[in-house]
């Protein structure tokens, strides 16, 4: 189903109401909100942020300064697959720089870039909580752990076969 | 040795069904707690000792009793449990959100009638996804056999349970900026006083408090305040998670008595070194700790032992430097993670923190002068305690005061060789 890129479907407005129940005001949900609309359609467009602004009752600018103040909201395009890979000081330690290295000639985009086939978008992130098998990374919602520039490239290759 | 929160969790087997957590003795607490008034748990809480298990310490009975009772009090209180586990270097709510949502769960219904809360919120952290299925699930079957929800047990006590998922900022962790994210707005922190117990979520009195803390109160209520204490071997009660990652042989995290000797922790239960590395320094407890160096092995790993030795244990979960990593840049590391983590609500931490990471970039990449030095420490004084809106900046000082401090013929050396002597090891 094509998803109208200035409007809420209908599936997505009742996914929001059920959010708006677990608050005593709208506009507490709107992180929520926002995370439904993206998991529809990517990222969260300037259109969709003003119509899920007006959905719960706020500010779209009041609403973009929530939506850029989060790691997880894409205000922009995004590959299929998002790598996120931690840079913290344990990972750091662990080898940080040659994997980061590593994935972004694997994938060929830079930190912060999609890849020309748009399968990855490679990003940092803050500490994964997993430093005892650093460094790692998550892939989408996976994580992955203990890797090494031998063994991050069966890891990428996992998410590039068919029906991925 | 006794590991009350942890003996029961089987990392291959996933977390514990509410049948398997009851046939433990789970949900046990809650008749007696519901048979005691409000104001002789809080005691029992505070006679037991424990400490705010997110790093800051705190005692929980006390923060627990500093909530408005009474019929003057608002009809409508919160409980937070904050699950914003983000603390670099810290994994321990992860192996208890993950192993046992229901300890946690039965903690914070426990902490929610000892307060008259009404709601309850997990503020869990977005990227922990294994731990919001497990959680969910563990709602879902708690409110199925009527732990949660109206009348409680047969009683006139209902709680309103929810979990929600942040999207991942650091400044989270604070409990007033959690507030205003779980609010709906930008969370930057707010003013203190007033303190959330009086006014926090929606202005309502509102108690928030760490995943690990919650989860030792059913434990607490069954067992008893001095088996509690019996459990610490220095000055601190309780058991704690501690861990060590680094270059260390068996990373990982261990539940083990409060007090435990740090050298213990690191070498017995971390495996010491990997072979051809030399132990040059750690942090005790996440990013935002001094560091600290091999006499401080001896101390017993607790927050008053730490307090008198004049540092702070944080999240005990600490950070080992090698002999082979370089310390410029693992105090880069950290600089750049508390510059990009500012909410940027106040000037000296927004604009301070990144003037130190750029510092701090230049020394690393052969660039820096003498004066350089000069110019961090400042920094390192000017975004201590007393100058910024919240801990965040403080935080970020410890590591780079000490580390000045410990490494300054590292630093001079990078400058006056203008290069890292580590450098073909990390980049």
């Amino acid at each position: 189903m094509q998803l109208e890129s200035n409007q809420l479907s209908q599936h997505e407005k009742e996914e929001i109401d059920k959010e708006i129940l677990k608050f005593p005001i709208k506009q507490s949900a709107c992180l929520e909100a926002l995370m439904i609309v993206q998991h529809g359609r990517g990222y969260v467009s300037d259109g969709m942020l003003k119509v899920v602004a007006e959905y719960l009752e706020m500010s779209a600018t009041e609403l973009d300064s929530i939506a850029t103040f989060y790691n997880l909201i894409y205000r922009k395009p995004v590959g299929k697959n998002v790598i996120r890979i931690c840079d913290s000081v344990s990972c750091w330690i662990m080898g940080y720089d040659k994997l980061c290295a590593k994935v972004c000639s694997d994938v060929g985009a830079n930190l912060g870039e999609t890849s020309k086939d748009g399968l990855f978008t490679v990003l940092p992130t803050q500490c994964l909580g997993t430093c005892d098998h650093a460094p790692a990374m998550l892939v989408g919602e996976n994580l992955h752990r203990d890797l090494t520039v031998d063994n991050v490239t069966g890891v990428l290759d996992s998410y590039r076969g068919e029906g991925q | 040795m006794e590991k009350p929160l942890t003996h029961h969790i089987d990392s291959n087997k996933g977390p514990l069904t509410i049948a398997e957590w009851e046939a433990i003795g789970g949900y046990r607490s809650l008749r007696t707690a519901f048979q005691s008034a409000p104001k002789d748990i809080i005691k029992m809480i505070s006679d037991s000792g424990l400490m705010g298990r997110g790093g800051a310490g705190f005692n929980t009975g006390f923060k627990m009793g500093a909530v408005p009772q009474g019929e003057n009090a608002p009809k409508t209180k919160y409980l937070i449990c904050n699950a914003d586990e983000m603390e670099p270097g810290t994994f321990k709510d992860r192996w208890l959100l993950e192993g046992a949502p229901h300890q946690l769960i039965e903690g914070m219904i426990v902490a929610a009638h000892a307060i008259s809360a009404t709601c309850a919120y997990i503020f869990l952290r977005g990227e922990y996804k294994v731990a919001q299925r497990a959680l969910e699930n563990a709602v879902k079957e708690a409110y199925e056999k009527g732990y949660l929800g109206k009348n409680i047990l047969g009683t006139d006590y209902s709680l309103e349970f929810h979990v929600h998922m942040s999207a991942g900022r650091y400044i989270c962790g604070e409990e007033t900026a959690l507030i205003n994210a779980l609010e709906g707005r930008r969370a930057i922190p707010r003013a203190k006083p007033p303190f959330p117990q009086t006014s926090g979520l929606w202005g309502k009195p509102t108690l928030v408090q760490n995943v690990e803390t919650l989860s030792n109160l059913s434990h607490i209520v069954n067992n008893g305040p001095a088996w509690f204490k019996s459990l610490g071997l220095a000055n601190d009660a309780g058991t704690k998670l501690f861990g060590v990652s680094g270059k260390v042989k068996t990373p990982g995290a261990f539940e083990l008595p409060m007090g435990t000797p740090v050298r213990e922790i690191f070498e017995k239960y971390g495996g010491g070194m990997r072979d051809g590395l030399k132990f040059k320094a750690f942090l005790p407890g996440g990013a935002s700790t001094d560091f600290l160096l091999e006499s401080h092995l001896d101390l017993p790993m607790e927050y008053t032992s730490f307090a008198k030795a004049g540092t702070r244990m944080g999240t005990g979960q600490m950070i080992v430097l090698d002999d082979q990593t370089c310390p410029v840049g693992m105090i880069l590391n950290l600089e750049k993670f508390f510059k990009q983590e500012s909410c940027g609500f106040c000037t000296p931490c927004r604009d301070g923190l990144s003037w130190t990471a750029r510092t701090l970039d230049a020394i690393e990449c052969g660039k820096g002068e003498m004066r350089d030095i000069e110019i961090l420490q400042r920094h390192a004084r000017l975004l201590g305690p007393g100058n910024t809106f919240c801990a965040l900046a403080p935080g970020a000082a410890s590591p780079l005061a000490t580390g000045l401090r410990i490494f300054a013929d590292e630093f001079e050396e990078h400058i006056r060789e203008k290069r890292c002597r580590y450098e073909n090891l990390h980049r």
